[in-house]
């Protein structure tokens, strides 16, 4: 007739999601099959060779920010858009684990599939030749903790103030333009001066921009951590404030 | 006995909600002082039509809705503040289930039991209400039915001292609202507080110990099934029955009761019905050759006390 203790229960919660992830075709597509293609595009195309490194070294540290997108974004803001409409947050919500439990197990689930995703395209890069350097993983890891936190923000935002139907298109859009344009696989200092200012205050530039420079000269960039931060904490409020649980 | 203290209490709750902006950014006020308390051992049900305000009675009580004004205790504690050790003395069952649409029900019942550190045996439980026949299917295919036997077993694998189920024989077949109504008879006798909503008398007269009607936001009459019935005379009674159709209503021999035809051949007679009264109709059958293919006499229901209070019907 007492609770498990907190660990236990968010630890079992973000095992429960995780397994709902990785069982979702859709999700699993947008994880892993989607940045296997666009690293499979880096390394047989010339066009990251104008950017004067190898391919996979500029390319690959995007396409990781790319998977930071479908997972902390598109895919847990579509699962919790749905599981809002289901009522399952309120469901949830009333046993012992609570809101504050329910959303901690989704970021370990977030933070558990993107690291098989890390496993999965950094192992294929290395076997297409991809050599980071060493001194650059520490920076990368860091890097990666405020874009979990923004883009896990954005997404519950997303899916928390609009419909699933919404959140779904809305999320798979932003994933596209993000992809394209958004400075995560290209850089934004190759796109047009005409979008560049705007795009550089972007959370997947800054990703984008603090993963490249990590792992292709092992630097720490601390503009772009900060960017991130920033952005993390001002849509983590805001998600706060405006997330409706039904 | 109940104890002395209540499992849940409210006094004098109300709840806006809004601004409605089709209202021109006015509050809506939803209830307007619900008056209640819920004793361990017996079961409370609420009893109303829809939109009376039932649900969101219950859940300001559990804890999903922030009280406007009154007081609320589950378990002499704020649930709108509850912690996880409240929320594992309390079980809920919500009207829409809220079931996670991809899951089989077993995971998901181990999964909720996981949030406890004593649960109920899962395997009991799924044998108890019948879960291990759908085993296999995930909850999006389940029927109504077995959707609330789940989401009753996952209100009960915490092992709770106060279980709120919010409509619980919507979508019961026959069968599987015996099973359930079995289950709630044997956790009163277990001591738990339960706490159920209704529109159905049925459930309400075979279930609940105590009753609150709530119409339009408040709380109107309480007391057990048989005080709620017996609170009018004794007279009051219906008669019911089924002849051939559109038949001349002999109104004017049974001036102060109520003769209508409700259906095509059923007929209803209404109001303080007396023995005369039924000799009366006798003789107009008699005089008439109407021979009454079925004839029926009831005694005041529930129905007809909320009825009193709300002219309108709750079936």
């Amino acid at each position: 007739m007492s609770a498990s203790p907190l660990t236990v229960r968010v630890l079992q919660h973000g095992k429960y999601e995780t397994v709902a992830m990785l069982r979702n075709g859709e999700q699993l597509v947008l994880a892993i099959v989607l940045p296997m293609l666009a690293l499979a595009a880096i390394a047989v195309t010339p066009f990251f060779d104008v950017l004067g490194v190898p391919r996979l070294g500029t390319g690959t540290p995007g396409v990781i920010a790319l998977c930071v997108l479908s997972t902390a974004f598109t895919g847990q803001g579509i699962a919790t858009g749905f599981d809002r409409r289901y009522g399952v947050l309120r469901f949830l919500s009333t046993t012992p684990l609570g809101r504050s439990g329910l959303i901690l197990g989704k970021i370990l689930a977030v933070g558990a599939v993107l690291a098989l995703q890390l496993v999965v395209i950094c192992t294929t890069a290395v076997l297409l030749g991809w050599e980071p350097p060493l001194t650059g993983v520490l920076p990368a890891l860091l890097m990666l903790i405020p874009g979990i936190g923004a883009f896990t923000a954005l997404g519950l935002l997303i899916a928390g103030t609009l419909r699933p139907e919404a959140t779904l298109a809305v999320t798979n859009l932003a994933w596209v333009l993000l992809a394209a344009v958004g400075g995560t696989i290209i850089p934004r200092s190759t796109l047009p001066d005409a979008i560049e200012p705007i795009v550089a205050i972007l959370p997947s530039a800054a990703l984008g921009d603090g993963l490249r420079a990590a792992l292709t000269s092992g630097t720490f960039d601390f503009l772009s951590f900060a960017l991130l931060s920033g952005w993390a904490v001002v849509v983590g409020l805001a998600a706060v404030r405006w997330f409706k649980w039904s | 006995m109940p104890p002395s203290s209540p499992a849940v209490e409210v006094s004098g709750l109300v709840k806006d909600f809004g601004p409605v902006p089709s209202l021109d950014g006015k509050m809506i006020r939803v209830l307007d002082g619900v008056s209640l308390r819920a004793d361990k051992g017996r079961v409370t049900a609420l009893l109303g039509a829809n939109g009376a305000g039932k649900t969101t009675t219950l859940e300001c009580a559990q804890g999903l809705q922030k009280a406007s004004g009154g007081t609320v205790r589950l378990l002499g504690e704020d649930p709108w503040r509850a912690g996880a050790d409240l929320r594992s003395r309390v079980g809920i069952m919500l009207q829409e289930g809220g079931l996670p649409p991809a899951v089989r029900p077993l995971p998901l019942l181990r999964h909720i039991a996981g949030m406890y550190s004593a649960p109920r045996d899962v395997d009991d439980l799924a044998t108890r209400l019948g879960l291990h026949s759908f085993a296999r299917t995930t909850v999006r295919r389940l029927s109504g039915g077995q959707k609330q036997r789940l989401a009753l077993a996952c209100a009960l694998v915490g092992n709770p001292e106060v279980l709120f189920l919010d409509e619980p024989s919507a979508g019961l077949d026959p069968q599987s609202r015996n099973i359930v109504f079995e289950l709630i008879n044997e956790l009163r006798t277990e001591g738990l507080a339960i706490i159920l909503t209704t529109h159905l008398l049925d459930d309400a007269q075979r279930l609940a110990d105590y009753v609150y009607i709530i119409d339009q936001g408040q709380t109107v009459r309480q007391g057990t099934v048989a005080e709620l019935t017996a609170h009018a005379s004794d007279a009051a009674r219906e008669l019911k029955f089924e002849a051939s159709a559109r038949l001349p209503l002999p109104t004017a021999r049974l001036p102060h009761l109520e003769v209508i035809e409700c259906a095509p051949g059923q007929y209803q007679v209404s109001g303080a019905l007396t023995p005369k009264d039924l000799a009366v109709l006798a003789s107009w059958w008699a005089e008439e050759g109407i021979l009454p293919s079925s004839i029926s006499l009831t005694s005041r229901s529930l129905e007809d006390v909320f009825l009193d209070i709300s002219g309108r019907s709750i079936r």
